[in-house]
């Protein structure tokens, strides 16, 4: 059946806790995936406080204190090859990645979720047809598809954002698709369907809400790798252009600076290492309690 | 007597287009049950019993399956020739169906309230408040202790027998509720659960003058619940009668052998051990003509092979598909 843990009937208990209620208490014991949850609450809460915690104002240039070290008081992590704050800069991008993050995910989780919802619920033609389609989007190396999506609608960072949610689709498709045939075979379909109801509502109302457990695994991991492949993007000219403090195009502009300045390149990479490492702690933490079959 | 048959189906063949071949799964079907009554279909798995209830319902997979030919007409209308949205409204409303397994029937993400309350919303076009106060009254009705907290539970917080009621809930909240088709409702609950759901549904259907399709294999189920019979086997219709004459004097073999492998059957305890009858239902890609039990059946001669039986009327309303009944000694 589904991935929810829906087997505890001896657990007869008068509270009526929701499903999602209970696996948020399991989610809760899970120490890595409760460190990811901080992790990402922490720069979500740098993200929206940002002119308050930022120290400099990010984009302001001052050739007199170009490239200094860190630990210069009191450009904490010292200043660019612009002579601006790097630490400011980190926060102001927090906004970014995160913006970008949850906008790919949104653009592949709707719409991927959509078409692998459809197909998996009519078959049929409708289902033969998109999956060739994602088959073949499958088939080209991701971030060359993502280029060619990008180099198709133009380099500037919204777009970036809709090539990842382009790109990363098929996945989430694939996903919802399997759920669906996992889920349209369960007898409480037939048993709904015996009761008058029609497909649309069957779909939407019934199935889906059965089948968002893999999804969200699914698009919480998907935030990480999004605002990576989005400093990749900025990095290779194709997302964020300057002056924008996106982690990636820092990243970037200063990479002739490893060796001599090496902290120019360095913060915003750990910035991207822990957002990253803490939508994968908490997906996976979120795949744990959600599918019993993967735990030891 | 016509106009009392609340179902009446007539010729129903039922085939699946599989990749090994076509499967008949139902063959030249006469059924019918009158408005109160309950009518149990029995016969071992694989022999028809669900593909009929959805066909009842319109509910067969398609593809691959298909309703061939014949007329199943409920309450004197033939629903094999209305459409899609005119079966859906009739779903639910004249018709409902409780099905095997209690522990997947009901939708895991919703409380119990919220699905009752659905059938209220969509059905009777209440507001989400008045229909969850139906709901609570359905819960009471089918017997649940404290429905007001327990319209708030999930179905994973109820027991098997418990998930049952609400299923039963369920199908009585239709508006007109005509005929209901029971798929095995307790094969997947324990025994002493099971009388008790039965013995609920017995008293609702008595209350509410409803239909009932009893599918089974318990002959004791039967005995318990229904006031007539048929017995299917691959496909077929091969005796149907009412209750009393099929227990006393069944004609069919294979209506004798169901009776035989029952254990608490007092009549047929002398002359049999508890037996199971020999050998294996037939693959239905493979099936003749003939009579489908031939290959199992000791009285079996060369006409059976050849020739599927006519209809014999055993007087009583009590018909038998064999070409020797009345003649055999069990
Ligand atoms: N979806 C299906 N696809 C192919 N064959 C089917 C399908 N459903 C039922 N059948 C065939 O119909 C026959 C009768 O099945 P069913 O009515 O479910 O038996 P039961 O009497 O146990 O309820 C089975 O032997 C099976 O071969
Ligand atoms: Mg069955």
């Amino acid at each position: 059946m589904s991935f929810l843990k829906l087997f505890k009937s001896e657990n007869v208990a008068n509270n009526s806790e929701s499903i999602w209620y209970e696996n948020w208490q399991l989610l809760k014991k899970n120490k890595s995936a409760m460190f990811g949850l901080y992790i990402i609450i922490f720069f979500v809460l740098i993200a929206i406080f940002a002119p308050v915690v930022a120290p400099f104002d990010p984009y302001a240039q001052n050739i007199d204190i170009r490239k200094l070290p860190f630990f210069s008081w009191p450009y904490i992590l010292g200043t660019d090859d612009f002579g601006r704050d790097i630490l400011s800069r980190i926060i102001y991008g927090a906004r970014i990645s995160l913006v970008i993050g949850f906008i790919s995910v949104s653009i592949s989780l709707i719409f991927g979720s959509f078409i692998g919802l459809i197909s998996g619920f009519y078959g049929g033609w409708i289902d033969k047809i998109s999956m060739r389609i994602i088959d073949i989007m499958l088939a080209f190396p991701y971030i060359l598809l993502t280029i060619v999506i990008v180099a198709l609608l133009g380099p500037t960072l919204l777009n970036a954002m809709i090539a990842i949610g382009i790109a990363r689709l098929p996945q989430y498709a694939r996903i919802m698709r399997a759920s669906v045939l996992a889920e349209k075979a369960a007898e409480y379909v037939e048993a709904e369907k015996s009761l008058g109801v029609g497909n649309v509502e069957l779909m939407f109302r019934s199935i889906l809400p059965n089948c968002l457990a893999p999804i969200i695994v699914q698009a919480t991991l998907g935030v990480g790798s999004a605002i990576i492949e989005s400093a990749a993007l900025s990095f290779l000219g194709l997302g964020a252009q300057p002056p924008t403090p996106e982690w990636g195009l820092m990243i970037a502009s200063a990479r002739e600076f490893v060796s001599s300045a090496w902290w120019i390149v360095t913060f915003p990479g750990i910035a991207i290492l822990f957002v990253v490492l803490g939508f994968n702690l908490l997906g996976d933490g979120i795949r744990d309690v959600l599918d019993p079959r993967l735990k030891d | 007597m016509e106009n009392n048959k609340f179902l009446d189906i007539k010729g129903l063949n039922v085939s699946f287009y599989t990749q090994k071949g076509v499967v008949r799964a139902v063959r030249d079907l006469d059924l019918w049950i009158n408005k109160g009554e309950t009518l149990a279909l029995v016969g071992e798995s694989g022999c028809g019993k669900s593909v009929t209830a959805s066909s009842i319902i319109r509910l067969i997979p398609s593809p691959p399956g298909k309703i061939e030919s014949g007329e199943i007409f409920l309450d004197g209308q033939d629903i094999l020739k209305l459409s899609e949205e005119e079966m859906q409204k009739i779903r639910g409303d004249k018709i409902s169906m409780i099905f095997q397994d209690p522990m997947t029937s009901l939708n895991p993400v919703f409380k119990i309230g919220d699905q009752i309350a659905e059938i209220f919303i969509t059905h009777y076009g209440l507001k989400k408040k008045e229909a969850l106060e139906r709901a609570v009254e359905m819960l009471d009705m089918v017997k649940i202790p404290s429905p007001e907290k327990r319209v708030k539970s999930y179905p994973h917080q109820l027991s098997g027998g418990m998930r049952q009621r609400v299923m039963i809930a369920m199908a009585l909240a239709s508006p007109h509720p005509g005929i209901m088709i029971a798929d095995e409702p307790t094969t997947a609950l324990d025994v002493t659960i099971q009388a008790q759901i039965l013995d609920l549904m017995k008293e609702l259907q008595e209350k509410i003058q409803m239909s009932l399709l009893l599918i089974t294999h318990d002959m004791g189920v039967v005995a318990e619940m229904a006031s007539r019979v048929a017995v299917m086997y691959a496909g077929r219709k091969v005796e149907s009668a009412d209750v009393y004459s099929i227990f006393e004097k069944p004609f069919h073999p294979y209506t004798v052998g169901l009776l035989n492998s029952m254990p608490s059957n007092e009549k047929y305890k002398h002359n049999a051990r508890l037996e199971a009858i020999e050998g294996n239902v037939p693959n239905l890609l493979e099936i003749g003509d003939g009579c489908p039990f031939e290959n199992r059946c000791k009285y079996a001669k060369d006409i059976c092979r050849n020739k599927f039986p006519e209809i014999k009327d055993m007087g009583n309303n009590h018909h038998v598909w064999c070409h020797f009944a009345g003649e055999l000694n069990f």
